[in-house]
């Protein structure tokens, strides 16, 4: 299943990598020769048919493979530092520090997402970097969480103790032992949230708080819902971005649940 | 079995030389916890005395064996020996400094062997990296004699029986047997060339056959390094086999200590004596033993703390020494009986031991 | 009368690495009232063994031999006769009574669960003969109501004792019965078997690492080394006058306090058990062995008389004495 998914993820970062060679950067552009006209279905010249504006969706999809891929791996990499950064505080030093910590954390788990992103977006404005931080801002308490428990758990663990017998500092015990113990659950835990934060991007874009200057997933379907697509029966401008969506939330999603079983040593047991 | 190592033995608590280490009057409390029914309605959580005022001594070169059962507060007085757990009264000297604040120097002089030495070792490093990590803690790139990193490492290493060290770098734990992880763990402690060793439970982890080797190892170390020693063990024989001394702890207190011959040969404190009758015999089972449960450190007895359980009392020797009335009211410290001998039970200070008592020191 | 008769019995478990030989031709009887100690070290193949007579090895392993209970081979059962069989002709006493009860359910429930299932009474029936059970083992019946949580250990392993006869089995196997528990219970415990196994003349198999306990409690013991049972004989002259250096090594782990033999003078093997997989030609002893010679790499020896009801694998023991006899 793993396998499946990194097919998938390698041909999506493929696409988006090589995206000049698979499309001209300015099919983006409504004023380009290179349009057709509005509305068309597939067809030979534009395989995905065209939008509102007579630009190939296929263009469209796969430059917006581009900034969705973009803004998942950023956005997660904040999440994961705060997440980690947390987690590691709260469940090494225990007492105060750690009260203080899943506290926050808490709270910004029960805060529901989406309202909380719409505000931070409209009071930050329209931008990628924007949703790239609303996301990654919003989106690391069940990393902290993760994280604390397995801290807590190792922390335990005699070797920690034998280390801290022969005089380790806590630098070098979170360093040296704590870190490398937690690490691959961190790293199996990004790859899931990848995911998530390619979700919440098109989410979020699909609501008109995305960048308008650029095109993702979520922006063109935004676009298609307000040039009324669904209603007009134009399905090739609605399923290409769906789909894409889809297969790389499930490709991240598979490997995500592939890693956890190779590197969670309770699933690996023998 | 004619390889003994008589060359090693040095005279028990070896009062020629200055103790190496002295713990007094040390208490250890963890604040007790209560359900969240029993919270409710107003009760107040115990706190649990593991350590509750002990004194110990140990000397240059000296193997001291602790035991006792399980929950007597043996294993949390090593690890408050470690500066693992903190006292709540009580000192702890190295050398006749109180230790206090940065334990980093004491922390490479007093070094520490797990009970499971599969758990010892962090699963992600390599054998190299376990053995040199206390010298890199201590940032110690070059040895006394002059050695460098690597070079400390395999002497380590071979000094723990690892030969040839080199074969051992790049491996990981899981390569190695049980018996190999604890020459490992006992290797990342000699690296640093302590001079007291504390051993939590260092063989029972380990398959029977093997223990012997580890024993003799520690005991070797002993008299080649003249490392002392700290074993924790609920096992007497294995006292028996290692120890000059033997403490054994009930409750939180030392109630017997003495020369190894001395407290397991003629035991004077009825819970030495119930602990010695339990020790597997060929072909004794029918023999007496304390009923009821290991005690429970938040609730510590009035008096003699192993009262409840004595076979005194229940026997009437203890009634017939008039020294009931102190048994459950007065409680004890250690007294001297025999040379180097001491005990905490009226009976036995009421009998005199077998001699008049010299004056402690 | 022959309550458990084990023969030649063999068992090879399947793995990727290919198979491995965990229990090679291990032959014993246990009669009626007899206790059997059967000490090794981990990896050694005494857990295998109970497994085998409970049949509850992973599918694919290959077993060879028999295993006799009353008569009947297990190996050869049919799955409902099985199961009649288990608990009612043999039971256990697993190590780690801890975690055994179910902690949701009164213990009492617990030991009726067996009666019931194995149709030997009714519900209340049931209950009534757990009290007397917990009595038994040495626990007021009242407690039959009680969770795990709040028996101490040594209690719930009584109530591990008391569920192994609940339905009057002819055998009791106890693996490790007493490894988890503090020395004081220990002896608790082991007083408490030994009185029941006498009383109801049981033929009890005992399982420990812990050969100074065997030695207490059973009346013939049976040590394994790699697969093989390489020393059987009454459990007293096994123990203090080995035939096998093997037992002589094991024994030396547990030193009697007073000998002044043992005094500083801690004993034991070199290198380690052989991986079951990896087991050395000839004598699978013999890198380990301090009186090993030439012949011992090549031959592997068979249990060999070494004294009055006594058998030993050593190829010193092939005219029939101990080490001792011999001066080793």
């Amino acid at each position: 299943m793993g396998m499946w998914g990194l097919y998938i993820l390698v041909f999506f970062v493929a696409v988006a990598l090589f995206a000049p060679l698979l499309a001209n950067r300015s099919g983006l552009d409504p004023t380009c020769a290179c349009t057709g006209k509005p509305y068309q279905a597939p067809n030979f010249h534009f395989p995905f048919g065209t939008d509102n504006l007579g630009r190939s969706v296929l263009t469209l999809t796969i430059w917006g493979a581009r900034i969705s891929l973009m803004v998942g791996l950023f956005a997660t990499l904040i999440s994961m530092f705060i997440g980690s950064l947390v987690g590691i505080a709260a469940g090494y030093f225990g007492r105060w520090p750690e009260t203080v910590l899943m506290r926050l954390t808490d709270w910004f788990l029960v805060i529901p997402f989406l309202p909380l992103a719409i505000v931070l977006a409209s009071i930050l404005g329209r931008g990628l970097w924007v949703i790239i931080m609303v996301i990654g801002v919003t989106s690391w308490p069940s990393t902290a969480r993760i994280v604390r428990a397995q801290v807590l758990s190792v922390k335990t663990r005699a070797y920690v103790e034998r280390a801290r017998a022969l005089g380790a500092s806590n630098w070098h015990l979170i360093t040296r032992h704590i870190l490398p113990n937690v690490g691959p659950l961190i790293f199996a835990n990004t790859i899931l949230t990848v995911a998530i934060a390619i979700l919440s991007e098109s989410t979020l874009s699909f609501l008109g708080l995305g960048d308008p200057l650029s095109i993702s997933w979520g922006t063109i379907l935004e676009f298609a819902f307000n040039g009324g697509a669904a209603g007009a029966g134009e399905w090739w401008w609605l399923v290409p971005p769906g789909l894409a969506i889809v297969f790389v939330v499930l490709a991240f999603t598979m490997c995500g649940f592939a890693l956890d079983e190779i590197l969670n040593p309770k699933l690996r047991e023998r | 079995m004619s390889d003994a190592v008589d060359a090693h033995r040095i005279a028990p608590a070896d009062r020629g030389r200055d103790p190496l280490l002295e713990v007094r009057d040390l208490k250890v409390t963890f604040a007790g916890r209560l359900g969240l029914v029993a919270g409710l309605m107003g009760k107040k959580a115990t706190d649990a005395r593991a350590v509750d005022g002990v004194n110990l001594t140990l000397y240059p070169g000296e193997v001291v064996a602790l035991a006792g059962e399980s929950g007597c507060g043996k294993t949390t007085l090593a690890r408050t020996v470690m500066g693992l757990e903190k006292p709540k009264v009580g000192q702890i000297l190295f050398e006749g400094n109180p230790l206090r604040g940065n334990l980093r120097e004491y922390r490479r002089r007093v070094q520490m062997v797990f009970q499971d030495p599969t758990a010892a070792l962090n699963p992600r490093q390599t054998i190299y990296e376990s053995v040199a990590e206390g010298l890199r803690i201590h940032r110690i790139h070059r040895s006394g004699d002059g050695l460098a990193e690597e070079e400390m490492v395999a002497r380590a290493l071979s000094r723990a029986g690892m030969r040839p060290p080199q074969r051992f770098y790049l491996l990981y734990p899981h390569e190695l047997s049980g018996g190999q992880r604890q020459r490992v763990v006992i290797a990342g402690a000699l690296v640093l060339e302590p001079e007291i060793i504390v051993a939590d439970e260092p063989v029972s982890s380990l398959d029977a056959s093997v223990r012997g080797e580890i024993l003799k190892l520690l005991l070797g170390l002993r008299g080649e390094l003249d490392i002392a020693m700290l074993v924790v063990t609920h096992d007497l024989g294995l006292a028996w086999t290692i120890a000059d001394r033997v403490a054994v702890m009930y409750l939180g207190r030392i109630v017997e200590i003495g020369p190894t011959e001395e407290v397991l040969q003629r035991p004077l404190h009825p819970y030495t004596k119930a602990l010695l009758d339990v020790v597997p015999e060929a072909g004794g089972i029918d023999r007496p033993f304390l009923t009821g449960e290991p005690p429970d450190p938040t609730r510590i007895p009035p008096g003699c703390r192993f009262h409840p359980r004595c076979p005194e009392v229940v026997s009437g020797a203890v009634k017939t020494a008039g020294v009931e009335s102190k048994c459950t009211g007065t409680d004890l410290g250690l007294v001297e009986l025999a040379p180097g001998h001491s005990v905490a039970c009226h009976l036995a200070s009421a009998a005199g031991g077998r001699g008049s008592a010299p004056p402690p020191d | 009368m022959t309550v458990l008769s084990v023969r030649d019995l063999t068992v090879t478990y399947k793995t990727l690495a290919g198979p491995v030989p965990a229990v090679r031709q291990a032959d014993f009887d246990i009669d009626r009232g007899e206790v059997l100690g059967l000490a090794g070290e981990s990896g050694c193949g005494k857990s295998t063994i109970v497994n085998a007579i409970f049949r509850l090895l992973p599918k694919g392993t290959k077993v060879g031999g028999s295993v006799e209970l009353n008569g009947e081979n297990i190996l050869e059962m049919k799955l409902g006769r099985l199961r009649a069989v288990r608990w009612t002709e043999a039971s256990v006493v697993f190590q780690g009574a801890m975690h055994a009860l179910n902690p949701v359910q009164r213990v009492g429930d617990q030991i009726a669960e067996a009666i019931v299932i194995h149709q030997q009474a009714g519900e209340r029936e049931a209950l009534v003969r757990v009290g007397g059970l917990l009595e038994q083992v040495g626990l007021p019946p009242r407690r039959l109501n009680d969770y795990a949580h709040e028996l101490s250990g040594g209690q719930k392993q009584r109530v591990m004792i008391a569920m192994a006869l609940a339905c009057n089995p002819s055998l009791v196997i106890a693996d490790e019965p007493t490894t988890a528990l503090d020395v004081m219970v220990q002896a608790q415990v082991l007083t408490l078997l030994k009185e029941l196994q006498r009383e109801l003349g049981l033929a009890m198999l005992f399982i420990t690492h812990d050969l100074s306990v065997l030695v207490e409690v059973c009346d013939r013991l049976a040590i394994m080394y790699a697969g093989k049972i390489v020393e059987e004989g009454p459990a007293v002259e096994v123990f203090t006058n080995p035939a096998h250096p093997y037992t002589r090594a094991l024994a030396a782990a547990f030193p009697s306090i007073g000998d002044h033999r043992f005094r500083m003078a801690p004993s034991g093997l070199g290198g380690d058990p052989p991986y079951p997989g990896d087991v050395p030609p000839g004598c699978s002893f013999h890198p380990r062995c301090p009186v090993a010679f030439d012949e011992c790499s090549v031959t592997d020896p068979q249990l060999y008389p070494s004294g009055e009801g006594r058998r030993a694998a050593c190829l010193l023991a092939k005219d029939g004495a101990t080490l001792a006899a011999r001066g080793e």
